[in-house]
């Protein structure tokens, strides 16, 4: 795995419209919380790693550049990296593998997205092939939702079943998010609001959908001997995976899923992990749909193939469950695309640090996180630990 | 601060494209507009694949061999979509559909119509996963996705 | 095979709406008073315009306005006379990156005011160092165009 790297600092902007705020702006407010929070300054980083969705997301083609001078990376190595909804995740094992090499002491890592300014979906349908798929493409809940109908088909699940447990997703991490203060959504739903909400793309609704965030993350990694010397609770970094499929929608097995448990597995082993149900303390699963984080408990291997919807109505996975996931509401609630996944891991970072205020998991010692991108093509996966 | 003082300026940006087909495209098209749906085998692993690609994505082996495939096939998962965005090329509701062509070894996708769409209990009854569909032409063919006009339930 | 292979237009067009901040309101309102209105960094003095936010060197908010002029020295420049799809002006036309008489960074606009159709005549009368003056727009909008283009002072 290369040399140990650990996070000694996390920063989130206060996620919701943001109109306040121009673009930059907006970056340098994470970028400014998680100095501070790691007790450095500018000076100390050695590289900038800036995440983003595709780029016309907001109409500034190679963010990197706009957002120099607010990620302090003037006269510093800086690069982009992007996988759509996982470019969190993999801008976080960038900046991993940047101070696991020796390359650099203590790297920045930024993921941000104003989703606010463009049209969202209309820019994710030109994520789609332009010849054959992209007429039938409606943006992401178009293709995550016959995922889902997939899985509900293969593993003979009853249409009524997966609608309860969806619904008890939402608002599990609707309740969950009420706890987190950099939360866009903060209202609490019920079970009949979620099922009787507008028709988005059937089964799904409104309530098993996302919102269109603005916001930003930035996460400072460091070297072990630096960690060490500087912060007193560093979240180490235990075991990372990620895995691609086929760019054409219609060649892989959505249901089943290589790319997500693949991604896990190779995490997993990397952190010593046999029986994740039982040995992580907490999860922060990229969510944007609830129908999809079932299929994730089952690539995971929180639980067997087609039984998700069992274990989410026996309240396996919310607060004070077996294994609670997404305890601040999850991308559910908040979804600034490009920084999610890297959300996702500073939450993991808080919980496994003891810093997660109102939404930590008593004594959690070591989480996984993870992001999902492209037409459901990429996944990441990231396990962190409070003990190196 | 003031709301007025949260000051947006509407902007848009347009791009122009000329995207190459390139050769195994081009040739798809040109059966399209004979209504035939052909696909690629791969010599190695024999999969047909519909879109057809010039190599095979897992062998990473050329696929040379043209094989045509039925115009019926399965609905492997469907989405009604209900949901506008700038720019989108069909009108909503529309019916996303994965087929798998019988003959094809992929999910095709496109969309399902040629039924009453406005009502949805109605479209619940009329589409189903694991159930035949049909393609229907377009008249004039104009060398894209959509000289197949859409695909239709078979009774 | 003599078989051609095709090519398809697809263009992409987008919306957006660009939050302009807390800071770049009261810039582009200086425009509309025929001010340029800039941000002195407390710190280390400098005076940024267009105004920032924060300082890219110190990385300080910066609080204190202060106008410059609307004239300074050209820096650098070019003539364009390329077309390109959804460009922001018939070509010919000249770009210029000019530092404000106040300003410790260079300010981005148009030069005209005389014929630029001979690239020649343009070459004998633009000099890098030569002094520029804005030049407004009648009609104010409270954007970047409210300058017209900044003209050669004789």
């Amino acid at each position: 795995m290369g040399k140990a790297v650990a996070i000694i600092g996390t920063g989130q902007t206060k996620h919701g419209r943001r109109s306040d705020v121009c673009y930059p702006d907006l970056v340098k407010e994470a970028v400014s919380a998680a100095l501070m929070d790691a007790g450095i300054t500018l000076k100390d980083i050695d590289g900038v790693v800036l995440g983003t969705m595709p780029s016309m997301m907001e109409g500034v083609s190679s963010t990197h550049f706009y957002f120099a001078e607010a990620m302090g990376a003037v006269g510093k190595p800086v690069m982009k990296v992007e996988t759509c909804g996982s470019t969190g995740q993999s801008i976080g094992h960038c900046g991993f593998f940047w101070v696991a090499s020796g390359m650099a002491d203590i790297v920045l890592v930024v993921g941000s997205e104003k989703m606010s300014e463009g049209d969202g979906q209309a820019t994710m349908t030109t994520v789609f092939d332009p010849f054959f798929q992209r007429t039938f493409a409606a943006g992401a809940p178009g293709v995550f939702t016959m995922q889902s109908m997939e899985w509900m088909y293969r593993f003979k699940i009853p249409e009524e079943k997966g609608r309860e447990a969806a619904a008890m997703i939402s608002v599990s991490n609707h309740d969950n998010a009420m706890d987190n203060p950099y939360a866009h959504i903060r209202t609490r739903v019920t079970m009949d609001d979620v099922k009787n909400a507008r028709v988005i793309t059937y089964p799904v609704r409104l309530l098993d959908v996302c919102p269109a965030s603005d916001g930003a993350c930035a996460v400072v990694f460091a070297s072990e001997r630096t960690a060490k010397k500087i912060c007193k609770k560093p979240a180490w970094i235990k075991g990372l995976g990620f895995r691609g499929e086929e760019f054409f929608y219609g060649e892989s097995d959505k249901a089943i899923w290589m790319s997500a448990t693949e991604a896990a597995k190779e995490a997993y082993q990397q952190a010593g992990i046999r029986n994740p149900m039982k040995q992580l303390d907490v999860a922060e699963l990229y969510n944007p749909f609830t129908y999809q984080e079932m299929i994730f408990y089952e690539c995971f291997g929180f639980c067997p193939r087609g039984e998700a919807p069992d274990y989410v109505l026996k309240g396996a996975f919310k607060k004070g469950g077996q294994l609670p996931c997404c305890p601040s509401g999850g991308t559910l609630c908040t979804n600034p695309i490009g920084a999610t996944g890297l959300i996702r891991l500073a939450e993991a970072a808080l919980q496994v640090t003891g810093k997660a205020g109102a939404r930590q998991v008593e004594g959690a010692k070591l989480a996984l996180s993870h992001a999902m991108g492209g037409v459901d093509q990429f996944n990441a996966v990231t396990i962190l630990g409070s003990k190196l | 601060m003031s709301k007025e003082e949260y000051r947006i300026v509407k902007g848009q940006v347009m791009v122009p494209y000329e995207l190459a087909l390139g050769r195994t495209w081009s040739e798809f098209y040109d059966y399209l507009k004979e209504e035939k749906i052909m696909g690629k085998k791969c010599g190695k692993c024999s999969r047909v694949l519909v879109p057809p690609r010039s190599f095979c994505p897992r062998c990473f082996e050329d696929m040379d061999e043209w094989v045509e495939v039925s115009q019926e096939g399965v609905v492997e998962t469907w989405v009604y979509v209900n949901m506008p965005f700038f720019a989108q090329e069909i009108k909503i509701p529309f019916i996303s559909a994965q087929i798998r062509l019988d003959g094809s070894d992929t999910g095709f996708i496109h969309q399902v119509a040629g039924i009453d769409l406005s009502d949805f209990d109605s479209v619940r009854e009329t589409v189903k996963l694991g159930g035949r569909v049909k393609a229907v032409w377009s008249k004039e063919k104009k060398g894209n996705i959509l000289d197949i006009a859409y695909f239709e339930p078979v009774k | 095979m003599a078989k051609e292979y095709r090519t398809i237009r697809n263009d992409v067009a987008l919306p957006y709406q660009w939050a302009l901040g807390k800071t770049w309101p009261r810039f582009f309102d200086g425009l509309k008073e025929e001010k340029i209105r800039g941000t002195k960094c407390a710190d280390c003095g400098r005076v940024y315009v267009p105004a920032r936010t924060f300082c890219p060197v110190c990385f300080t908010d910066m609080t204190q306005w202060v106008d410059v002029k609307p004239e300074g020295k050209i820096v650098t420049w070019t003539l364009v006379r390329e077309k390109y799809y959804g460009q922001v002006k018939e070509p010919p036309y000249v770009v210029a990156l000019i530092k404000l008489d106040g300003a410790d960074c260079g300010f981005s606009h148009f030069i005209g005011g005389f014929d630029l159709s001979d690239a020649k005549q343009v070459r004998q009368k633009l000099k890098t160092g030569a002094k520029v003056k804005a030049v407004w727009s009648p009609e104010k909008k409270a954007d970047i165009h409210d300058i017209v283009c900044f003209a050669p002072v004789k």
